[in-house]
This record gives structure tokens, sequence and C-alpha cells, in this order.
């Protein structure tokens, strides 16, 4: 097995030479990806955050003639903005021009929300008719839809207290208004919601795993005979089993090293946010890192196989780059399938690769206790996919078809 | 001794070989010379077993050449078409790597990469990746890389491919002193004057068929042609002037 290692030590240092590819395949994706990753968690969670005791300033058109509605409003930390001149500040509005003038407000993004009280409005709650007051928002820009969805809370229980008084007044009990009354309740944990977010992990571990070890698939095999050093490496007296499984346990390596930068810089990255505060918490010691690593080490052979095979299949370097970039795609399949039909973890599933690495990283997050039936069922099937796929890779490289 | 027996091979439509035939005798240098295109890569890779023919039969010292027959290929040392060296590599790397896979441990892999960094005559180059390295640097070390387990038989494709004359003077040296040593020598080329003057024997192919073979000597007088370069068209009938 001299030759195993000999090929192993070698591609390896070759790799580790070519600067550049080393940086783009172990930095890029495993360091800036968890980077990126967590930048655009905190500057989400931040919005939410915000939303609930941000002060809303509401332009109001007419404002005068709804004085208890704007006294309501302004208890519950909407500031009112009078607006009862036209552009120029000089001349009042006419009635005819409140509307357009509110439209303006928005499309020049002066205001998010402008709520205009039509004239009507006071003889119509004197008489106990419904009284029209309009909120005018624009419903296409995402970040405004949550301020209007504010304001019209607040209005609808200032609309409520108002049918309260006027039944009380009646003699009529309001509660005879709500028949039924339901109760949400919410039995998620802190960690198990905080998965929403972090139930992508697993599908960017395997990814960083891929990048890491897809140069390296393609450079030992078809890149080696596109050099021409393939012919006389075939024709030393090593057999040729042994010289494909070094290629293929450098690839291994390079993997289980960017799959081990990636998972520490999400657990390194996600920790500085604080997702405590926004009710959530992540299990992302030094523990569970290690954890995550082990469960998910056992697609590393079946994946390099897979990218070995089909490497050296290809005709040539970017063929081969072509299809490995195909290949990205597929370990993402299961876990599409198992959203759309909402899959539950079982151990029937555990055999699936991909899809049970998923599975036990989601529950590690959750600091939920694996069931080791399970772990034995995904790592033992992977593993043997990973030896099968090893069949035909030898047969190719026993063929001449190796040499293109 | 290398003995091709009545190989055949075909590349879809293409007969590449059509029943070569020919024996390499040990302590002699063999040229295999042809027109481009003749068989003689494809002849070499089935001796060196990384194509197999798809009827008859490649020998080394008696022995079938095949893929799965690894101790016989102990015995024979390759230098393919353009050298293939690893251009990350320094040229005492690329020999010490070929040296563990022959099955050399550390240590004497380094010992016989100094040697034949000596007998190759790369002491200024040793330490050098193979990037930036001459053509004829590249035949040198791709040569120490082929000697590096003494094999008793080599098979040279195309060795003095783009060398300049002192280039080709060092290896014709070289190849003398390996002949003298009792090795076969098996080289392919396509420019008549080298074999005329660097071996023993030639082996004329041309479209897949051995046409001639003997001393340069003797098959000038055959053809009774002024030159080997005029022996060689007539035996081929290529004379490259009509296309």
């Amino acid at each position: 097995m001299g030759a195993v290692w000999s090929v192993f030590a070698k591609e390896f240092l070759e790799n580790l030479r070519d600067r550049r590819t080393v940086m783009t395949a172990l930095l890029l994706g495993p360091l800036f990806g968890p980077i990126f990753f967590s930048v655009m968690l905190q500057l989400s969670l931040d919005r939410t955050r915000v939303g609930a005791d941000e002060i809303i300033q509401l332009p109001t058109i007419n404002g005068a003639a709804a004085p208890n509605l704007l006294a309501y409003l302004q208890a519950q930390h909407i500031r009112i903005v009078p607006m009862d001149h036209d552009s120029t500040g000089r001349q009042e509005l006419q009635v005819a021009d409140r509307s357009e003038s509110a439209r303006q407000l928005i499309a020049q993004r002066t205001a998010r929300l402008v709520l205009e009280i039509p004239a009507g409005y006071g003889a119509s709650i004197e008489a106990g008719r419904p009284a029209a007051v309009r909120l005018y928002a624009d419903s296409s820009r995402t970040g405004d839809e949550r301020y209007a969805a504010r304001v019209s809370a607040v209005l609808e229980r200032y609309a409520q207290q108002i049918a309260m008084q006027r039944l009380t007044l009646r003699g009529v009990d309001p509660q005879l208004l709500a028949p039924v009354v339901v109760q949400r309740v919410d039995v998620s944990t802190p960690a198990s919601r905080s998965l929403l977010v972090l139930g992508m992990m697993s599908f960017f571990m395997v990814l960083s795993m891929l990048t890491g070890g897809m140069y390296l698939a393609i450079d030992t095999t078809v890149g080696e005979r596109e050099r021409g050093t393939l012919e006389p490496l075939l024709a030393t007296p090593a057999p040729r089993g042994q010289l494909v499984l070094g290629k293929m346990l450098a690839t291994c390596a390079y993997m289980l090293l960017s799959l081990t930068l990636s998972t520490s810089a999400l657990c390194i990255a996600l920790g500085r946010i604080d997702l405590e505060q926004f009710g959530m918490s992540a299990n992302l010691g030094p523990g569970t890192a290690i954890r995550i690593i082990a469960v998910m080490a056992p697609l590393i052979p079946l994946l390099a196989a897979l990218m070995t095979l089909i490497a050296a299949w290809t005709r040539s370097a970017r063929e081969a780059q072509a299809w490995l970039g195909i290949l990205q795609l597929v370990p993402s399949v299961p876990l599409v399938f198992a959203s759309l039909l909402n899959l539950a973890p079982r151990l029937a599933l555990m055999p699936v690769p991909s899809l049970s690495q998923h599975f036990l990283v989601t529950q590690l997050l959750r600091a939920e206790p694996l069931d080791g039936l399970w772990l034995a069922a995904s790592a033992g099937s992977t593993l043997l996919l990973g030896a099968l796929l090893l069949v035909p890779v030898m047969r190719l490289y026993g063929s001449e078809r190796v040499l293109g | 001794m290398i003995e091709a027996r009545e190989l055949r091979k075909r590349f879809g439509r293409v007969d590449a070989l059509d029943g070569v035939s020919f024996v390499a005798p040990d302590a002699r240098i063999t040229g295999l010379l042809g027109p481009n295109g003749a068989g003689k890569s494809t002849t070499l890779r089935i001796l060196y077993a990384t194509l197999a023919a798809d009827s008859g039969t490649a020998c080394v010292d008696g022995d079938v050449v095949s893929v799965a027959n690894t101790a016989l290929r102990r015995r024979v040392g390759v230098l393919p078409h353009n050298a293939g060296l690893y251009p990350t590599l320094t040229a005492r790397e690329n020999i010490e790597y070929f040296a563990r896979l022959c099955g050399l441990a550390r240590a004497a892999a380094r010992r016989r990469a100094s040697e034949l960094i000596e007998l190759m005559d790369l002491q200024d180059i040793a330490a050098r990746r193979a990037k930036g390295f001459s053509q004829g640097q590249k035949i040198r070390t791709a040569l120490a890389r082929a000697l590096v387990h003494s094999p008793r038989n080599l098979i040279l494709d195309e060795p003095t491919n783009g060398l300049d004359v002192p280039a080709v003077r060092k290896l014709r040296a070289l190849l003398l002193r390996l002949r003298e040593q009792g090795h076969c020598i098996l080289f392919s080329s396509h420019v008549m004057q080298e074999v005329g003057m660097l071996c023993d024997e030639a082996v004329v192919i041309a479209a897949g068929r051995v046409v001639a073979c003997g001393t340069p000597e003797a098959l000038r007088q055959r053809t009774q042609a002024a030159s080997f370069e005029d022996a060689f068209v007539a035996l081929t009938g290529d004379t490259g002037e009509n296309g």
C-alpha cells in the first residue's frame, strides 16, 4: 500500500503549492461564507427588532377633523405630522387634491404612510355610521409593509373601543360580538425557533465540502491527463488501484479541511450574534462543532468518489468543471424533497445520504440527543455507497479510457 | 528484450496498427521510425501497457505485458511523449516521487535521486520547479525518472523532439553508455538523421505496418538511396511533396 501514501503526499503538497486554488477553495468558501451568512442574519434580525418599538411618523391630511383618533394614535408611539398645505407650504390643500397629494408623498418617498381623514368623518361618527379613513401605503415596498400593518392594527383597536362604548351605551354586552376566541399557543422552544435560519447550515457545509475537494478531484484526474503526466504515472509499477486511492484520499483530506474550517467559522460567526435576544438560541459550542463534523464526515468519501468518477470520465478539465458545478446541486435534492413533502426525521430515512446528515445536524443544533441506531444507519449507508462507487472508479482507471 | 508480435489496434474506424511485429534485443539501440501518424506512439503505449492491443502480444523479457502485470513494469523504464513532468514539483521531487512509486523506501529514493541527478548532469536544476525547464532539461529529468528503478529495458517516445544539437549529443552519449551496460533501448523518432546516427537497428513503420527493418546502412543499400533520408522516403512511399 506504499504507493497510496506516496500519491497522497504528492497530491496534497502539489495542491498546497497552488496558492490561488487553496485561497479560493479554503478561504473564500468556508471562511467568508459563514461571515457573509451571519452578517445577513444579523441584518434581518435587526430589522424585525426595530419594528416593535420604533416611533412611526404618520403624515396626516385633515387631521383636525378627528382629534380623538389622533390622540389615540399618538399614545401608541405614532407621531402625527399634519399635512394640510401643498408642497410649497403656503396654500392650504383643496379637498379635491388631498388624495393626489397623499399619493405623491409616497411616490416621492418622503413618507412611508399617509393617513387621510375624509371630510365626512366627524358627521359619520356622530351618526353612528361606518366612518372611512384612508391609509395610503405602497405594498410593493416590502420594508414598509410592517409599518402599515402596525398603524392599521392601532386603528382597528380604536374602532373596537368605539364599538364597545356604543354597545355598552345601548345596554348590549360587547362580549356577544366575540362568540369564538382563538388562542394560539406557540410550543416552539428558542432552539427550535432558530432552526428556521440555521436549517441552511447542513446544506452550506455540504457545499463547502464539495468546493474544497473539487479542484483536486479535477486536477488529479483529467488535469493530470491534460498535462501529459498521467501516462508516465500509469506506466510505473505501482498498481493502479493504489494510485486512485491515493488521489481520492488527497481529495478527501481537502474536503475534511474545508468542512472543519466552515463548521468552525459558522459556529464562531453565529456565536457572535446575540440570538437569545430574539428568543432563539443556537447550540454552537466547540463540542457541537466537533459532533457536526463527525456526522457530516461520512459524506466525504462518497462525494470524493463521485467527483473523481465524473472528472476522470470527462474529456477535459473544462467539461469536468461544468459537470461538478451541476453536482453541487445534487446534495440539495433530498433536502428539497424533504421540505416539499414535509418529511419528519425517522429511522427509515436515515439511509438517505445528505438528508440523514441534514436531520442529524438539525438535531444537534436543537440540542436534542442523537439516537445511536440513526447515527449508525446514516454513517453506514453513506460509507457503503461511497465504497460501491469505488468499483466504477477502479474499473475506469483499469481501462485505457482513462487516458482519454 | 522487447518484442511486438502481430499487434493490431483500432480507434473507431481507423486501423492504427495493422499487424506490427519486431524485436528490440538487449544491448542494442533500436529506433522505431515512421512519419507522423504511422503508429509509433500507439506501438510504444501498448509495449508499456497504457493501451491494450486488440490482438497480438507485447512481450518484455519473454513475459506478456498487461495492466495487471506490475512486476513486469519494474523491468521497463518509460519516457513518454513530451516528458510529462509535474510542473509544480522540482526535478528532484519528480524523480523521488517515481522512485517511491517504484517501491523504494524514502532514504533509498533520496539516494537514487542523487545518483541520477549526477548521472544526468542535473545539479543546477535539481531544486528548481519543472515549470520553467528548457526542453533539454525536461527530457534529461524525465530520463532520470525513467531510470529510477534501474530497469533493464527503456522505451523512449520521441526523446530528441525539440532538442538542440548539444542536447542531442548529450542524450546520444548517455544512450550509448546505457547500451554498453547491456540495456535494451527502444526509441521512436520521425527525424531520419537522428535515427541514422543513434540506432543500431531501425524498424520503419508506415500506416500501421512494419515496412522494413535492419541496420540504417543495410536499409540505405537495400533501397539504393544516397542517404538514409531518401531510403526512408522510398520505404514509406511518402515523399511529402504531393500533400
